[in-house]
């Protein structure tokens, strides 16, 4: 094997951010500060999950990495490998047979259970940071509960486009409290974050955790006049028909020829096993 | 009749430089009062030690709360004070941009006090964002456009738009007009007396300008070295002056 | 309704070496309602000074001057606001001109600060207007730019605009042809009529013999060691 500890991080570090996810579990949605270290990925290539799912993982779970659904890419590879090498715990692209399940900027098809964790890489935690510069502001804003600033945000939107035109990294309101960033996952994924799982948010560059227990309330804000809507393509998967999933553009040649299919490979894969078959299906 | 605001022995000092003390008075609902004073004055001190924005060493700050009944603003938590300066209490800042979101549109602008109290009607908040802007002679069409565009009156009406539309009961100015041209300080002036008379606003005006406080301050306050020298109605002591100090200021002011 | 008791007054040029100049020393009268007291004597007698005193323009050195029963000279400076808006006029010698403001506005505001409605407000103010000549053309614009005159008569509609208790006058007929001079006398007997308390100083004598009942001269108050 290898001189690592277990999933890396030496065990203080593991205590030091398991506080930290325990006190997130506790405030859902307030980002509390960590000591983010040093890891053998730069910033921007989710050390902030990777931090969260070293201090999760016990050696008898199972882990799946997803990047933007899918199970294939790059850094869902690497990092699943590095797992594999620092912690030697399985590993699957299966969602139902995953216990700890790191993903960017996507939640899974396939509603989460209770024995589950979901930890997502989040790359700006601070929902009001592009109208509030000053770091020294918004820890008052939401000390304070002073949430007007995020409903300018929307208005704002609405005045130039005519719609709320934020189609990702939409700003949610947790149990009434709090205002959190559930990461760059498409609105169309929100409505899922209200489910029995665990979901831990890391963000490594930033230095900040924050945690949703398994069935909070959370809600994506709007107007009265202008209600959240969890929109994706109007089109149906390519390869295996789904109607429900969020939907991935794939440009096929240089003619403008393009396919949508299902952004999480595993639902799909699944689908397609099952017997369905898109439209698209070679 | 219960006072507005009341300011009881006020004291800041840096060290041994004395920013402004022993100040004490009573506002009244509908009264403007006007702090004038040169440079070194103590009258932005005294401001800012009213508005919440500095702690006094010494004294209270009472202000007759819609909820609660009189309070001692210097005392109450910060957050109520925050809640109190969104909403019951306003500040003009003399520079502009310090009292405006610089990267969000006028209505937003405009909008923001209100959505920071509830509101959730997008159309409800753009329609009074509207009725505001032209309330202060703002072009309604420039609803959308940034204070970035805007000329200097423009982006000081526009703060005076956004502070007013939670229709506040006390208004803190701080040079309102300093740095604008002389016909867009009369129009600003203008707007300023018409808002609160049809508001009846109360409000404390800083200013070293002699013709703004006869403009729009029902009584006056003359600082010096962080003392009050005279205070009485703004006629009065512009008319009679009894103290040196303001004798010096008002016969300095020239004639046009 | 008007009791000027002890009034004395002096003014202490501090920037010019300290220099005192005592205008008056214990002056008394009194105005009934309904009727107008001229103030007389020579220049620098007092006669602007103790008028604005009665206004809380001018503060008194000592002695008490009760309007419609409040001391001025002890007043808090709301109770004086207060009295100014619904007891006492002035009609001083200048317009105080506030650029931007139409003319009917200014003749119409002693009106609004009251309570009224802007429509009654402001046909009371056309009305005065009209009677003082001033040409409904100009209603719309600011005094700014008018004669003196034609600014003397719209100062005149605002004082009158408001049915005050008591009134004070300071030359009201300066600057006015023969026509308006005649219609500012009316409005003063018309006034004293209703109840009003008047003063007022003219230089205009057969004009102050034409309306005021009685005159005070402010020489008697004088102090002996004035030079």
């Amino acid at each position: 094997m290898t001189d690592y500890n277990f999933a890396y991080l030496d065990e203080q570090t593991k205590r030091m951010i398991r506080r930290a996810i325990l006190k997130g579990l506790a405030i859902p949605g307030y980002q509390v500060p960590f000591a983010s270290r040093e890891m053998p990925m730069p910033y921007g290539w989710g050390t902030g999950g990777v931090q969260v799912s070293a201090a999760a993982l016990t050696p008898d779970d199972t882990l799946k990495v997803i990047d933007q659904g899918a199970d294939d890419t790059t850094n869902a590879v690497s990092i699943r490998a590095f797992f594999q090498r620092t912690a030697d715990i399985a590993t699957t692209t299966r969602t139902a047979d995953a216990t700890v399940i790191q993903t960017r900027h996507r939640i899974p098809e396939e509603p989460l259970r209770d024995d589950q964790i979901l930890v997502y890489q989040v790359p700006i935690p601070e929902p009001l940071r592009f109208l509030e510069p000053r770091e020294t502001e918004t820890r008052k804003m939401h000390s304070l509960e002073e949430y007007g600033l995020m409903h300018v945000k929307l208005y704002e939107d609405i005045a130039r486009h005519g719609h709320i035109a934020t189609a990702y990294a939409y700003p949610v309101r947790i149990e009434g409290r709090y205002v959190m960033d559930p990461s760059p996952i498409p609105k169309f994924d929100n409505p899922k974050m209200e489910m029995a799982a665990i979901q831990l948010f890391g963000a490594g560059r930033e230095q900040r955790i924050y945690a949703l227990p398994p069935y909070t309330k959370v809600v994506s804000l709007d107007f009265e006049d202008h209600p959240f809507d969890a929109s994706k393509a109007p089109h149906r998967c390519g390869l295996c028909g789904s109607e429900h999933s969020y939907l991935d553009e794939v440009i096929t040649d240089d003619a403008g020829g393009r396919m949508f299919v299902c952004s999480d490979t595993d639902y799909c894969e699944a689908r397609r096993a099952a017997g369905y078959v898109g439209r698209d299906a070679a | 009749m219960t006072p507005l605001l009341s300011a009881a022995g006020i004291r800041k000092t840096y060290g041994a430089h004395i920013g402004c003390t022993d100040v004490s008075f009573d506002l009244f609902p509908g009264e403007v009062m006007g702090i004038v004073g040169e440079s070194g004055s103590g009258k932005t001190t005294l401001l800012n030690c009213l508005a919440g924005h500095l702690a006094p060493d010494v004294g209270e700050v009472i202000f007759d709360t819609r909820a609660d009944g009189p309070r001692d603003t210097v005392r109450m938590s910060e957050p109520e004070r925050r809640m109190l300066a969104r909403t019951d209490w306003a500040f003009v800042h003399q520079h502009a941009p310090d009292g405006l979101r610089m990267n969000v549109s006028a209505g937003g602008n405009v909008g923001e006090r209100l959505m920071a109290v509830g509101a959730r009607n997008y159309s409800d908040i753009r329609q009074q964002a509207s009725d505001w802007l032209g309330r202060v002679e703002i072009a309604e069409d420039r609803i959308d456009d940034r204070p970035t565009t805007f000329s200097g009156g423009m982006q000081q009406r526009l703060q005076i738009a956004r502070n007013l539309v939670t229709a506040p009961r006390l208004v803190f100015m701080d040079e309102p007009t300093g740095g604008l041209d002389v016909s867009v300080q009369a129009r600003l002036l203008d707007l300023l007396r018409g808002l609160v008379r049809d508001m009846g606003l109360s409000a404390v005006i800083v200013t070293h300008d002699l013709a703004v406080v006869r403009l729009l301050a029902d009584r006056l306050m003359v600082m010096k070295d962080g003392h009050v020298t005279e205070t009485g109605l703004t006629d009065q002591v512009l008319d009679d002056p009894q103290a040196p100090y303001t004798q010096l200021l008002v016969s300095s002011v020239l004639q046009v | 309704m008007i009791e000027i008791e002890n009034v004395s007054k002096s003014f202490t040029l501090h920037n010019q070496g300290g220099a005192m100049i005592e205008v008056m020393r214990n002056a008394t009268l009194t105005v009934e309602p309904g009727e107008c007291v001229a103030l007389v004597g020579p220049s620098g007698a007092g006669k602007s000074t103790l008028m604005r005193m009665i206004y809380g323009n001018y503060l008194a050195a000592s002695g008490a001057i009760r309007v419609g029963g409040l001391d001025v000279v002890q007043a808090a400076p709301r109770e004086v606001l207060a009295l100014r808006r619904d007891t006492l006029g002035y009609v001083s010698q200048f317009l105080r001109v506030v650029p931007r403001v139409p003319t009917l506005d200014v003749v119409a505001e002693p009106l609004l600060a009251v309570g009224r409605d802007a429509e009654t407000a402001r046909n009371r103010a056309k009305e005065l207007l009209g009677r003082l000549n001033i040409p409904d053309a100009l209603w719309g614009l600011s005094p700014t730019t008018f004669s003196g005159g034609e600014q003397q008569r719209v100062n005149i509609a605002r004082g009158f605009a408001y049915d005050y208790p008591a009134l004070l006058l300071d030359e009201p007929t300066a600057s006015l042809d023969h026509t308006n001079r005649a219609v500012v006398l009316s409005l003063v007997k018309e006034a004293k009529a209703r109840g009003a308390a008047l003063v007022g100083i003219f230089h205009d004598t057969p004009a102050r013999a034409e309306v005021c009942d009685r005159e005070v001269d402010l020489s008697a108050f004088v102090s002996r060691d004035a030079a």
